[in-house]
C-alpha cells in the first residue's frame, strides 16, 4: 500500500486582526486548522493578553491573587508591571467596577481608568465591560471615545447591546468582540446583525462563550472547532472572525482552583492545580481554534507560550 | 479504500431473506458502507464475499486491548476527526515511564503514585492506567529484575515493555507475557525477530519508524510476519509533530480506509517541565493518541488530564447523567434542608460539591431531565412545575422527614407559585441562582 499523506486545503480562511498602534500584535490569518502550517499557511501566533481589573481582585483565589499583590490595587501600575514586568503582548481592562452591584462606577469614570491605562503601556489593550448588559452598552460607548486612535479591541456586544456597543466601536475604529451563548448558530446570527449594520466583518472577534476544564469545556471546545470548519470548508465569512477564549474568570472560580490540598488529599498541590487548570483549559481551547486568550496566571502564560513555540 | 453500498450489495445473497434484521439486503449493505452493521448478521454469505468485506468492513482503527482483567485498557476503533460528530470511543490511556536504570527507590515510588492515582469523578474511576517500563540500560537481566519488580508490586497495572534488544524482550514476555502487555518494540532492524516474540507470547506490539511513509510499509511486513495487534509511533516528539502525524494518521486511517495506518498510536509527552508535558499530553488526548508516555504523574497534574480526558471523550448527544434519587449529603436528619435539582451529572457535581461545603447535612433530589442542566431542562419542558411536583410524591420523602419545604434552584424562582400549588402543604423557598452562594445560603438557615 503506497501511502500518500492526506493533507487537506480549504477555500475559505480566517481573518486576519492587528491590534494597537505603538508594539501591535496580530493573530488569526490562517487558512487551515489551527497550526496545521503541514498543508498550509499559519502566519501568525496565537495572542495572549493578560487580565487586569479596574477594582481590586478581591475574590480571585490566593493563587492568583498573590502574584499581583503589589500591584493590583490599581490599574495603572498593574498594567504596567504587566507590559515590563511579565513581557505581556497585551493586556485585558475587565471594568468590573462598573458593574450596579459592585461599585457601580460611571461611564465617564471608566473612560478615565481607561485614558490613563493607555497612556502608560504601548501594548495593545482590550477592554472589556462588566458584563451587565444595561451598563456595558453605556460604559463601553465611553471608553471607545476615550480610546479613540489606540485600535482596541473592545467588548463584549451580545445580543442585547450590541447596537450601541458596535456603533460605538465603529466610529472610534476598535475591533469588537461579538458573545453569544455556546451555539453556533446564535454566533453566526450576531456577527450577521452586526455587520448589517455596516461593520466591517473583518474587524469582529468571535467569542462563542468560554468554560472551564471539568465545567463544559467539552462545548466550548466543540462550538470552536465547528465554527472553525465552516470558516474553511464553507468559506463562510461569518464564521472567518478569529475567536477568543475569555479563560481566566471561568476557571479561578472553580473548586478545583481554590480547595486545599488538606481537604482533598487527592487532588495534589493546591498552587500547581490551579495553574494547571488555567493551562490545560487554554492549551485545549488553543487547539480547537482560538487565537485571542485571555489569562491571569503568570505561570499558565508562560506554559502556554512554550506550548506555542513547540507548536508553531 | 471504504466499499460504498452498491458494491457491498453485489457481494451479498440477494435473497432478502431479513434474518440479519433488515428488512432487504440493500438496506443491510447501506448500514455496512456507515459501519453501522456488523457484517456477522447476515448467515448466508458466501466464504468469499466474506474475505473480501472483511477487510473492508473492519473498523478503520484496529481495536486492541492492554492488560487484563479489571483495569485492563481498550484502544482503537474510533470512527471520527472531530467529537462533535460522533462520541471519541476508547479514552487515551495515560502512562508513565520508569527507566530500568532508575533507583530501587525511585522505582518504588512512580509505581505507588501510580497505584494512589486513582479518583472519581463525575461517577467514572479515572487513573494514571499503564507503566512504560524502559530498558533505558540496554541490559536484559536488568531490565528483567526490573519487570518482575514492577508486576510483583503492581499486577494488575497494564505493562508497556519498551526495549529495542531482542534478548531484553523475550526475558520480559517470559516474567509477564500472560498479562497482555505491549511489547515496544519493533523497528526496521529488529522487525523479524519481535514480530516472533510478540506472536509467540500474544503481545501487541509496539512499532516505530521514521515517518509515515516508512511506519505503514513497516505495518505492512509485521502484518505479513502474522502479527496484527500493532500499535503506531512515527516518530513524532515535538507537539507540532505530534499534531500533524496524529492527524495524517487519524485522516489516513477514516477517509481513505488506509489499513497500514489504521492502529492506535502512541505518544511520547515526556517533558521536564511539567506543565509543559501537561499540555502535550492534552495534544494527545484531543488530537488522537491511544497512549501517551509522561514523564511523571504528579497529583494535580493527574486531575487535570482526567478532567480533560473525561470531557473530550463525553458523548456530544448524550450529556452524562446520575441516577434519578433523593441523594443524601452529609448525615441527614429528618429537619435537614431538601433541595432539587436536575440529573446533567455537571449539575448534580457542581451542587453536590457546594452542598458539601456548606458542611450542612442536606438532602439531594435529583430529577432525570435527561441530562439537561437547570436552565435548559426548564426551556425544554422536562424541568418543570408539574415534574418536579410528581417526583417529589412518588419519591415517599414526605414520610421521612419532619418538613414540607423544598429549595429551589434560583434560576426557575419562575416556578415556585406552582409547584407550591402542585405540592398541598408545601412550602417552597427559592435559593440562590449559583451553587457557589449555597454553603452561605444552608448555614445562614442555621
Ligand atoms: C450547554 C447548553 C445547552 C446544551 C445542553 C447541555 C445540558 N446538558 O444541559 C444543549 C446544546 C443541548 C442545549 C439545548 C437547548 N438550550 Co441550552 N444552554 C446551554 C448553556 C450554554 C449552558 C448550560 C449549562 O451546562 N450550564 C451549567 C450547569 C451546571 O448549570 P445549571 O444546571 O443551571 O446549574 C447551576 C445553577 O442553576 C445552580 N443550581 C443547580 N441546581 C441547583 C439547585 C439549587 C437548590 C440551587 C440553589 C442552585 C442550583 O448551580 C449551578 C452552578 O451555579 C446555557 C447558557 C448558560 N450560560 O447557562 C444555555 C441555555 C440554558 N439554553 C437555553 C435554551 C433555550 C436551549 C434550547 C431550548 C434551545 C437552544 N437555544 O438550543 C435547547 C433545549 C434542549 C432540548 N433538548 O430541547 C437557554 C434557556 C433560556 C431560558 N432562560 O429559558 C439558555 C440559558 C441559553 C440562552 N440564554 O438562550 N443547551
Ligand atoms: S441476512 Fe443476508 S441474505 Fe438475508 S436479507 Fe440480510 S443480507 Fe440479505
Amino acid at each position: 500500500m503506497a501511502f500518500t499523506a492526506p493533507t487537506e486545503t480549504y477555500p475559505g480562511k480566517v481573518f486576519e486582526i492587528a491590534v494597537g498602534t505603538d508594539k501591535t500584535a496580530a493573530f488569526g490569518g490562517e487558512n487551515v486548522l489551527t497550526f496545521h502550517s503541514f498543508e498550509g499557511t499559519v502566519p501568525n501566533r496565537p495572542v495572549i493578553a493578560f487580565e487586569i481589573q479596574d477594582i481590586p481582585p478581591d475574590d480571585w483565589p490566593e493563587t492568583v491573587k498573590k502574584v499581583y499583590a503589589a500591584v493590583s490595587g490599581d490599574a495603572v501600575t498593574w498594567a504596567k508591571y504587566c507590559q515590563n514586568e511579565l513581557n505581556a503582548k497585551a493586556i485585558a481592562l475587565r471594568l468590573l467596577g462598573t458593574h450596579p452591584d459592585r461599585e457601580n462606577r460611571s461611564p465617564e469614570d471608566a473612560a478615565k481608568i481607561v485614558k490613563d491605562v493607555l497612556a502608560a503601556i504601548n501594548i495593545p489593550l482590550i477592554i472589556l465591560g462588566s458584563n451587565n448588559a444595561d451598563k456595558d452598552s453605556l460604559v463601553l460607548v465611553a471608553v471607545a471615545e476615550a480610546a479613540k486612535g489606540r485600535n482596541c479591541v473592545i467588548g463584549k456586544a451580545q445580543e442585547a447591546n450590541y447596537k450601541t456597543i458596535a456603533a460605538a466601536a465603529m466610529a472610534h475604529n476598535h475591533k469588537l468582540i461579538a458573545m453569544s451563548e455556546l451555539d453556533i448558530n446564535l454566533s453566526k446570527q450576531l456577527n450577521i446583525l452586526i455587520t448589517q449594520m455596516g461593520f466591517d466583518k473583518e474587524r469582529l472577534i468571535t467569542d462563542p462563550m468560554c468554560s472551564a476544564l471539568g465545567y463544559g469545556i467539552e462545548y466550548t471546545y466543540s462550538v470552536m472547532e465547528r465554527i472553525r470548519l465552516a470558516a474553511l470548508t464553507q468559506n463562510d465569512a461569518t464564521m472567518q472572525p478569529p475567536l477568543l477564549g475569555d479563560v481566566g474568570m471561568y476557571v479561578w472560580k472553580v473548586k478545583e482552583t481554590q480547595a486545599s490540598e488538606a481537604d482533598l488529599p487527592l487532588w495534589g498541590a493546591l498552587e500547581q492545580r490551579g495553574i494547571a487548570w488555567e493551562t490545560t483549559t487554554s492549551g485545549a481551547l488553543l487547539l480547537s481554534g482560538a487565537e485571542l486568550l485571555i489569562m491571569r496566571h503568570p505561570a499558565a502564560a508562560k506554559a502556554i507560550e512554550k506550548f506555542i513555540d513547540e507548536l508553531m | 479504500m471504504a466499499l460504498t453500498g452498491v458494491e457491498i450489495f453485489k457481494l451479498l445473497p440477494k435473497t432478502n431473506c431479513k434474518k440479519c434484521g433488515h428488512p432487504t439486503c440493500l438496506a443491510f449493505a447501506m448500514k455496512l458502507a456507515q459501519r453501522q452493521a456488523s457484517l456477522d448478521a447476515c448467515p448466508d454469505v458466501s466464504e468469499e464475499a466474506k474475505k473480501l468485506l472483511g477487510e473492508a468492513s473492519a473498523p478503520p482503527v484496529r481495536p486492541i486491548t492492554l492488560g487484563t482483567g479489571d483495569k485492563a485498557a481498550k484502544m482503537g476503533e474510533e470512527t471520527v476527526l472531530f467529537r462533535h460528530e460522533k462520541k471519541f470511543v476508547n479514552p487515551c490511556i495515560f502512562a508513565v515511564e520508569i527507566k530500568d536504570s532508575a533507583s530501587d527507590s525511585e522505582i518504588s515510588a512512580v509505581v505507588d503514585g501510580v497505584l494512589t492515582s486513582e479518583m472519581d469523578r463525575v461517577g467514572q474511576k479515572l487513573r494514571i492506567d499503564s507503566i512504560y517500563i524502559s530498558n533505558d540500560s540496554n541490559d536484559a537481566a536488568k531490565f528483567e529484575g526490573v519487570v518482575k519488580a514492577v508486576a510483583a508490586k503492581a499486577p494488575a497495572v497494564p505493562l508497556i515493555l519498551a526495549t529495542t534488544n531482542t534478548a531484553a524482550a523475550e526475558a520480559a514476555l517470559k516474567a509477564v507475557g500472560d498479562k497482555k502487555p505491549l511489547l515496544y518494540g519493533a523497528d526496521e532492524s529488529n522487525a523479524e525477530a519481535m514480530a516472533g516474540l510478540a506472536k509467540a507470547h500474544k503481545a501487541s506490539l509496539g512499532v516505530k519508524a521514521n515517518g509515515l511513509e516508512a511506519l505503514a510499509s513497516l505495518t505492512e511486513k509485521i502484518k505479513g510476519l502474522g502479527v496484527e495487534d500493532m500499535v503506531i509511533d512515527s516518530g513524532a516528539r515535538s507537539a507540532k509533530e505530534i499534531l500533524r502525524d496524529n492527524t495524517l494518521i487519524r485522516r489516513a486511517a477514516i477517509k481513505k480506509n488506509f489499513k497500514a495506518l489504521g492502529y492506535p498510536v502512541i505518544t511520547f509527552a515526556q517533558r521536564d517541565d511539567s506543565m509543559v508535558e501537561l499540555l502535550v499530553t492534552a495534544t494527545g488526548v484531543a488530537k488522537y493518541s491511544s497512549i501517551v508516555v509522561m514523564k511523571s504523574v504528579e497529583k494535580w497534574k493527574n486531575l487535570a488530564l482526567f478532567a480533560l480526558r473525561q470531557n473530550i471523550y463525553t458523548d456530544p448527544q448524550v450529556p452524562m447523567q446520575v441516577e434519578q434519587k433523593i441523594y443524601n449529603i452529609g448525615e441527614p436528619s429528618a429537619d435537614s434542608p431538601l433541595l432539587i435539582t436536575t440529573n446533567f451529572s455537571l449539575t448534580y457535581f457542581i451542587v453536590s460539591g457546594e452542598v458539601e461545603n456548606s458542611k450542612v447535612a442536606s438532602r439531594l433530589a435529583v430529577m432525570d431531565c435527561e441530562g439537561l442542566s437547570v436552565l435548559t431542562g426548564w426551556a425544554a419542558g422536562k424541568f418543570t412545575a408539574s415534574k418536579i411536583a410528581q417526583f417529589i410524591q412518588d419519591s415517599g420523602i414526605e414520610k421521612e422527614i419532619n418538613h414540607k419545604e423544598l429549595i429551589l434552584p434560583g434560576y426557575v424562582a419562575i416556578l415556585s407559585g406552582s409547584v407550591e400549588e402542585k405540592l398541598p402543604g408545601w412550602k417552597v423557598t427559592v435559593g440562590p441562582r449559583e451553587a457557589n452562594a449555597l454553603p452561605a445560603f444552608l448555614k445562614s438557615r442555621g
